[in-house]
């Protein structure tokens, strides 16, 4: 039975797929520049959070300062742009190595002295802040009055300098969640990610099944942090403008991790449902409160669908919802 | 001189920090749970004492043992109704559940009152006194010897009461307490009622001192995440020793390096004790 | 008889109580030795010991020649040491097949060999039909057959297997009984057991140590053991209502 049924789920899984993406592809041909626009912040969510999956979903490693690795890659590759006229695409390989080190070291730091759980958790914040305030004295790079790039020229995309129209942004995006999706896929099916999933599961018995546990977690940390940081290059040149205060900001760290969250922790499509969530949520709540202009309504709406969500699908939503599409595997 | 008295500023603010990370502390210790809506709490306190003196008047110290006891209750109905059914659950649900309950909160109070800074006037706001040379600020002298009083209370009540001693006996051993028939959700909700009672009193103590907003909650949670690391989580004389290290480091940055500076310091030394001593200063480990 | 197992006086002290006391024995290729003893006599710090999950104070533990004192868990299980816990820790998100390839893995790193080793693993411990289910959602004494599966899927020279019958009804201990017995006959695999379930002691082993107190009070054939007025005045009162 079990052969039977594997090769016709995992077709209909693909055909879903295949739809997801065609569907995403063609809707800037339709659509206005403000859903253009709100899709941008779904993409930069749900790539945020694919990213951030793999150290925590996946090995079980609670990162609270994620926002520490998009300002990495951020300013990295804004930096290398304005002062030395560098194409991003080579700020992007130095923001990649920056972050990684970076992520290692706090991976490696924590595990080799025992620090786990919400030690670790409360470690990565502290870093994260840490960074944030030396950034915000850091006059080299703007400090808090910010670095600015020029902006963009409209008339034509630029694909090696990074200046074009949202559209362009838009599918860059669009192509590095799905190839976070792919990757994610991918490694859950070797050997990293079953030693991921069991470090994740029971830490002490993957090692009695002969897991170096301290190296996987911090690959996990180390990739993670990498792919943040490619994420956090698109952002600085897609907003132009950095302040240590946004960029690095705490709030931009629970951001990223709300998503995959409320996708669901650890599955793959998780993240990408949980971004379209809370952004749809969120503009939803933008739309509804400023017909009253009451300050704080949006965000106790936001709250309180926080709160609902916890209560009825702790597990996230992605792991209901596939059940209802007939997409689960069936595991009783 | 000019450094003593910094120094001597920082710890009586710091006294205070040691009463706020005190209740995350107990929470932590007992129930196992992160009080990620930690400051969202306090500033709900600061501002309850805010509105009681804008109406009546009254000093928030005066006011000091009714925002206590509001924001026990707040803790203990949270705790009985919302986050005892969490206690078993991973990290991360938990963490998404008191962000809900943080968020919530701050809303709340941004749409009450809005986003401007607000304070309470006192006369006795810029006395202090001199003494061998030492400059004390009135203010400073009496919500910290409120947060000790605090302190000390929260600590005789876990020595010495049954109940007190029912809820340590809970946090040693769970299924032991509830094999001699201790009602651990109660204890619970009276552990997290306790823990908000601190934030409560912290909170009108530091009225008079800062101005109240409602998006400084967020960095007081930061802040007593980093006391009671500095202190080691679970441990009460390492709250307020933790809270009086903080005080102390963020008075003296702010004066040599620049104010914006402040939390760094204490960001450096919480990366450093938690590398070299992870269980705090003061934690077993 | 070779000695595939060598432990040479080793102690562990855990604040002021004297846990496993100069303990020495050997297990021999393909035998299986049972290590008994009441609670709290060492067996499973005795085990940990072995396994790298605690490093002894003094004393050293031998495999097949190699020096494994003292080493990592992960390496003691790179050099041949497959374990399971007292209590159970299964990858419960993880299906039963995935949970055996993970053990798998660490003798193949190709993906499809290693699922096929371990679905070849679940079949002789009888779990192949619960290939596809969640560990979480497995019966106890399924539990158990999963945690030796697993640490057998790593191909150990020897298995340490940590009251694996505990709980589990008296049909279903002959059935892990014989199980273990095919599997050494079969593969020659050597087995290290604690048990409090002396029936299946006593069918199993061809060695027993006694531990009490951390000590080796005796050790033998069953028979021997079982006669000896020592073990029968420390141990047998009490485990005879374990039995």
């Amino acid at each position: 039975m079990r052969e039977r049924r594997a090769p016709d789920l995992a077709r209909r899984r693909a055909a879903a797929l295949a739809l997801f993406a065609l569907a995403m592809a063609v809707v800037p041909l339709f659509a206005s520049t403000y859903v253009v626009s709100v899709l941008i912040v779904v993409l930069f969510a749900a790539y945020f959070g694919q990213a951030w999956n793999i150290v925590t979903g996946f090995a079980g490693q609670l990162s609270l300062g994620h926002a520490l690795y998009v300002g990495l890659g951020a300013y990295a590759s804004a930096v290398l742009f304005v002062r030395f006229g560098l194409p991003p695409w080579l700020g992007m390989i130095a923001g990649i190595v920056v972050a990684a080190l970076v992520g290692s070291i706090i991976a490696a730091l924590s595990f080799r002295f025992a620090v786990t759980g919400v030690y670790f958790a409360l470690l990565t914040i502290a870093f994260n802040e840490f960074t944030r305030i030396l950034f915000d004295h850091f006059g080299w790079v703007g400090a808090t009055s910010g670095l600015f790039l020029p902006v963009a020229n409209r008339a034509h995309d630029d694909l090696v300098m990074l200046r074009g129209s949202p559209v362009m942004f838009y599918y860059f995006l669009l192509a590095l969640s799905l190839g976070a999706l792919s990757l994610s896929h991918f490694l859950l099916r070797r050997r990293i990610g079953y030693y991921w999933q069991a470090i994740r599961e029971d830490q002490e018995a993957a090692e009695a099944l002969g897991i170096n546990v301290f190296r996987y977690k911090v690959a996990a940390m180390a990739l993670s942090a990498a792919m943040t940081a490619m994420g956090g290059v698109f952002l600085a040149f897609y907003d132009n403008n950095l302040y240590p205060d946004t960029v690095f900001a705490i709030g931009r760290s629970i951001e990223i991790i709300t998503a995959p969250i409320i996708g669901g922790l650890g599955t793959l499509f998780g993240p990408i449902l949980g971004a379209f969530v809370l952004a749809t949520l969120g503009e939803a709540m933008t739309q509804v409160s400023s017909g009253f202009a009451i300050d704080g309504l949006k965000q106790w709406c936001y709250g309180a669908a926080l709160l609902l969500i916890v209560a009825l699908q702790p597990a996230g939503l992605w792991p209901w919802l596939e059940r209802h599409l007939g997409l689960a595997q069936d595991r009783r | 001189m000019l450094y003593l008295n910094i120094i001597v500023a920082g710890l009586l603010t710091g006294a205070v920090y040691g009463l706020m990370a005190l209740g995350l502390s107990v929470i932590f210790g007992v129930i196992r749970v992160v009080n990620f809506a930690h400051g969202e709490m306090m500033v709900l306190a600061m501002y309850a004492a805010y509105v009681a003196n804008r109406q009546t008047g009254i000093d928030p110290l005066l006011f000091l043992p009714a925002a206590t006891l509001l924001l026990f209750c707040l803790g203990y109905a949270l705790q009985r109704g919302l986050i005892n059914r969490y206690i078993a659950r991973p990290d991360h649900e938990q963490f998404l559940l008191l962000l809900a309950v943080a968020t919530i909160i701050t809303a709340s109070l941004l749409m009450g009152f809005g986003p401007d800074a607000r304070n309470v006037q006192l006369q006795y706001a810029y006395d202090s006194y001199e003494v061998a040379g030492l400059l004390f600020d009135k203010v400073r002298v009496l919500a910290a010897a409120g947060a000790l009083i605090g302190v000390a209370a929260l600590t005789a009540f876990f020595r010495f009461t049954r109940t007190g001693k029912a809820i340590r006996a809970c946090a040693d051993n769970q299924v032991g307490a509830q094999v001699v028939g201790l009602d651990v959700k109660r204890l619970y909700a009276i552990t997290f009622g306790l823990g908000a009672a601190c934030v409560g009193a912290a909170g009108c103590l530091l009225l008079l001192l800062i101005d109240v907003q409602p998006y400084i909650a967020p960095d007081y949670t930061l802040l007593g995440f980093i006391i009671v690391i500095l202190g080691g989580l679970g441990s009460m004389p390492g709250a307020l020793l933790g809270g009086l290290l903080v005080g102390v480091s963020e008075a003296l940055s702010a004066f040599i390096i620049e104010p914006s500076f402040k939390s760094a310091l204490s960001f450096a030394l919480l990366i450093l004790v938690l590398l070299v001593r992870p269980q705090g200063l003061m934690g077993r480990a | 008889m070779s000695a595939l197992l060598e432990v040479d006086t080793i102690s562990k002290r855990f604040r002021g109580l004297q846990a496993v006391d100069s303990v020495s024995f050997a297990v021999p290729k393909g035998g299986i030795v049972a290590l008994i003893g009441p609670n709290g006599a060492g067996k499973t710090t005795t085990f940990n010991l072995i396994a790298g999950a605690i490093r002894p104070d003094s004393g050293r533990v031998r495999l097949d020649g190699a020096d494994i004192t003292g080493l990592r868990p992960d390496r003691a299980c790179h050099a041949g040491i497959g374990r399971t816990f007292q209590l159970v820790k299964p990858f419960g998100a993880l299906s039963v097949l995935e949970n055996v390839t993970v053990g798998a893995l660490r003798a193949s790193a190709d993906m499809a060999a290693a699922r096929q080793s371990a679905f070849a693993i679940l079949e002789r411990l009888e779990l192949a039909d619960k290939a596809d289910i969640a560990a979480k959602s497995l019966t106890l004494a399924e539990r158990k057959r999963l945690e030796t599966a697993r640490a057998l899927a790593t191909k150990p020279k020897i298995l340490l297997l940590d009251e694996v019958m505990a709980g589990l009804r008296p049909t279903e201990i002959d059935a892990m009984v014989r199980t273990f017995a095919d599997l050494a006959r079969e593969t020659g695999i050597a087995i290290l057991l604690t048990e409090h379930v002396m029936r299946a002691v006593m069918a199993l082993a061809q060695h027993i140590i006694v531990l009490h107190h951390g000590q080796k009070i005796s050790e033998g054939t069953p028979q021997q053991v079982s006669r000896d007025p020592r073990v029968l005045e420390c141990y047998l009162g009490s485990a005879a209502s374990h039995a």
